[in-house]
């Protein structure tokens, strides 16, 4: 421990340089830029300027795009919050209250919420870098195909049952999703799949796409519908509402730490931001005393999924750095980064090249506070952004929506599905089924199927290898109790009847 | 015209002192330079192996000022690829897109009947052929192919587990080879990239790979990983030591250990069809500038590639050669569409 901390600070030596705080800012402000279009992900902005870091020293050019990374994962939840539009896909839960929030006028707190919450998740997750990293990087290992989908499977058993719908509409959205992620290359066998010969259609449907047609394009045509104009538009804004936030958050302790755990634990896996945001949601929904009112606009609604995205995108850090496996895309980005500057990442990165290491551990808790104080003095200023009338601002977005759209693959057929998914919220909308199961379909069901069919071929088609070690057993238990709760708990309560 | 061919020479003087020490006979005038941006296609995922390349090749060209237009990395990696290939192939003629390949040129349309083929392409050139060798967990008792082969054979098939990345491509082909010639079973495992099956390995949740050198290094100097055999006709010629005790040139060849199995993967750039040869040759300069650069050198040697280039008729004939070694493995393997 004291030898991780005298490290640490030299860390901070190199980090805190001149330069490499001009280097922070940069990169914070980019990133937050790229977070706040949809589409133009931290992957794509730190593969974009990866190449012009070439001729930069290794640590600056780390500290530059690790920080556009802490600058995407904060300017994701702008447009979340403001126009129910996911920045990038680990704020589509954020969407879910932080949206309502902003239609009640309470956009102000909702993003202050949102700030603050990444920061914390992002402190956490730092600190398990800091004093973990060794241990935390074997437990990575022990994570093969019957892991990793039980892992999937814990995440849809969190989220089954949360929505107000019934049931039997959320799984109809579920299952919707899970053939929309079936479309494309089957990487198991590697045939086309379901594609009816239409060969642009074999790299699948982007989940990044969907999003922003489902949430942005529908959001759009039902405020068309109702009258071209946004809701919230009479908020106050003042500075002091970061103030009034701050003093309400502390009160959602519990959730904001199951949050970074579930964060962290899913960063390091790896799972993602994005799943671990879905999971953080769920759990916040089924453990907080005001579950039943989430997605009204709940300011813990907000906390929770910010919390574990950002723990998630710090912690998938570790992994690369430890092992040389990303536990993100845009950890990936970096990955091929640290070669082209002559790092090999692994178990000995740590050893050879400590400056390097250590100056981006300490770049981490100072990108995040630059980060933190940028974003929340933008607060009111974001926020005014709903004053101007619809008349302006709803083509803005949608120009900004079909360019997000384009720039995922450059492709125009991905425009045009925009525009299809976008009817498709629209119409979920108007019928009452809920968009979130879809999403979530669509972004985890690839995955979800992959390990699986990975498990039965390593297995040989026994199932019995969910239970076949502890890990996974015990990970694959908790799914099933979650997926049974409300049974469970109907059942004790009738057993031990409430005193009165 | 005056003026502007006149432009274009003063452009091209300093690009061709810098090309005079590199390539001999490289005619000063009458070239073709791009006018806009040029597309640079990776049919594969971001962080993979091509898309390295890619960004590295971005990278010198940038920092070496080898191009008045720079080169802008676009990622089309959907179906195995196919995504790219297609693209590249409905851009006949356009001489401001080039795209970098692996061994999906053959599998990609062999294994789904995609309709192309690379000779809806231009070749331009072959920067580098990259390397693949037999890996297994540092603590597995095999210290040779030769003993791993053995206890394949003598366990239950498919009792042993082969990773790889995806499904009827290089790594699986190489899988099913060792079968077919040694008659072991293996189960082979497909995972979505490189590093993670190397991870899978030190794990133990596969018993092997044939992950190419830059993915496997960073386990195997950990001290994690076992090389047993490089797949190519002689040792890599690297002998700077890796790890404590070895060298890229302490691996012996499979051949020697009985495996006689030889595969590399072609890292190379293609154009779209229907491109002038003046076209080609620009690029085909700027790649053996950006060979001539100490940061190419550097990135040779950190990914152990095999070095070979060639381009023109000599790449040609070697592409040709690479199909039909490659449609006859899948058509072995029983890869092929139906």
């Amino acid at each position: 421990m004291a030898e991780s901390l005298e490290a640490l600070f030299h860390g901070f030596a190199v980090a805190m340089t001149f330069k490499n705080v001009g280097f922070m800012l940069i990169g914070i402000l980019l990133g937050v830029l790229i977070g706040v279009l949809p589409g133009l992900g931290g992957a794509n902005g730190v593969a974009i300027l990866l190449p012009l870091t070439f001729s930069m020293e290794p640590t600056s050019a780390i500290i530059m795009l690790s920080c556009i990374y802490w600058g995407a994962l904060f300017g994701g939840a702008i447009t979340s919050v403001l126009f129910n539009i996911p920045g990038e896909p680990w704020s589509v839960a954020t969407t879910f209250d932080g949206y309502p929030m902003a239609r009640d006028g309470r956009a102000g707190e909702a993003l202050t919420a949102a700030f603050t919450s990444s920061f914390f998740g992002a402190l956490v997750a730092v600190l398990v870098i800091t004093f973990l990293a060794p241990l935390v990087a074997k437990f990575a290992l022990r994570f093969g195909p019957p892991e990793f989908f039980a892992v999937y499977f814990l995440t849809f058993c969190s989220f089954v049952g949360m929505s107000k719908e019934p049931p039997a509409k959320t799984v109809a959205s579920m299952m919707l999703g899970f053939a929309l992620a079936a479309v494309g290359l089957d990487t198991v066998t590697g045939q086309p799949r379901m594609i009816f010969g239409v060969y642009e259609m074999i790299r699948g449907f982007d989940f990044l796409i969907a999003v922003i047609g489902l949430f942005g394009i529908g959001e759009i045509l039902l405020t068309m519908e109702e009258g071209l104009s946004f809701k919230g538009v009479s908020a106050k804004i003042n500075a002091r509402v970061v103030w009034q936030t701050w003093k309400e958050l502390p009160k959602y302790w519990a959730t904001s730490l199951r949050g970074a755990l579930v964060g962290c634990w899913m960063g390091i896996t790896p799972g993602g931001a994005t799943p671990a945001s879905f999971m953080s949601y769920g759990l916040a929904k089924r453990f907080s005393k005001d579950g039943p009112q989430f997605g009204t606009g709940k300011i813990e609604g907000v906390v929770a999924p910010e919390t574990a995205a950002h723990a998630a995108g710090t912690s998938a850090l570790l992994p690369m750095l430890t092992l040389g496996i990303p536990g993100s895309p845009t950890a990936a980005v970096l990955l091929g980064g640290l070669l082209i500057w002559g790092l090999q990442p692994g178990p000995l990165l740590f050893v050879e090249h400590k400056d390097f290491v250590w100056g981006l551990i300490a770049s981490i808790y100072l990108g995040n506070i630059v980060g933190l104080i940028i974003v929340l003095t933008t607060v009111p200023w974001w926020a005014a952004i709903l004053r101007i009338p619809f008349s302006i601002i709803g083509p803005v977005i949608i120009v900004i929506c079909a360019i997000g759209a384009f720039t995922v693959h450059n492709a125009m057929l991905d425009v045009a599905m925009m525009l299809f998914f976008g009817v498709i919220g629209y119409a979920f909308k108007k019928l009452n089924y809920p968009l979130a199961p879809l999403v979530l379909a669509l972004v985890l069901g690839d995955m979800a199927e992959s390990a699986f069919r990975q498990s039965m071929i390593v297995s040989k088609g026994s199932i019995a290898i969910f239970w076949s070690n502890g890990l996974v057993g015990g990970i694959m238990g908790l799914a099933l109790i979650l997926l049974l709760w409300p049974l469970i708990a109907g059942a004790k309560n009738k057993l031990i009847p409430k005193r009165t | 015209m005056q003026i502007r061919s006149h432009t274009i020479a003063s452009l091209l003087a300093p690009a061709a002192v810098l090309a005079a020490g590199v390539v001999a006979g490289t005619p000063a005038l009458a070239a073709w330079e791009p006018t806009k941006p040029i597309e640079f296609i990776i049919p594969a995922g971001t962080g993979g192996g091509a898309d390295q390349m890619a960004r590295m090749l971005q990278g010198v060209v940038e920092k070496h000022k080898l191009s008045k237009q720079p080169l802008i990395v676009i990622n089309k990696a959907g179906g195995a690829g196919a995504e790219g290939f297609l693209d590249v192939k409905n851009s006949k003629g356009n001489p401001h897109k080039i795209i970098i390949t692996l061994s999906n040129l053959f599998t990609t349309p062999l294994a789904t009947s995609v309709p192309f083929n690379w000779k809806d392409l231009t070749p331009v050139a072959m920067l580098a052929l990259d390397e693949f060798i037999l890996w297994v967990n540092a603590e597995a008792p095999y210290k040779s192919a030769g003993e791993f082969v053995a206890a394949v054979k003598a366990g239950e098939a498919g009792k042993f587990k082969m990773g790889g990345t995806g499904s009827k491509q290089e790594d699986q082909i190489i899988t099913v080879w060792i079968e077919q010639i040694t008659g072991a079973k293996f189960t082979y495992v497909p995972y979505k990239g490189g590093g993670e099956v190397a991870t899978q390995l030190v794990g133990k949740h596969v018993d092997s790979t044939v992950n190419n050198p830059i993915e496997a290094v960073a386990q195997w100097r950990a001290g994690a990983l076992r090389p047993l055999c490089v797949f190519d006709a002689k040792r890599i010629d690297l002998k700077d030591k890796i790890t404590a005790t070895m060298s890229w040139n302490d691996i012996p060849t499979c051949k020697d250990s009985g495996l006689n199995i030889e595969y590399l993967m072609l890292r190379g750039i293609f154009m779209p069809a229907g491109v002038t040869a003046d076209q080609t040759n620009f690029y085909i300069d700027l790649f053996k500038k950006v060979r001539a650069t100490p940061e190419w050198a550097d990135f040779m040697k950190i990914g152990a590639f095999n070095t070979t280039f060639m381009s023109g008729k000599e790449y040609r004939d070697w592409v040709e050669k690479a199909e039909v070694t490659h449609k006859d493995l899948m058509t072995k393997a029983g890869f092929l569409a139906k």
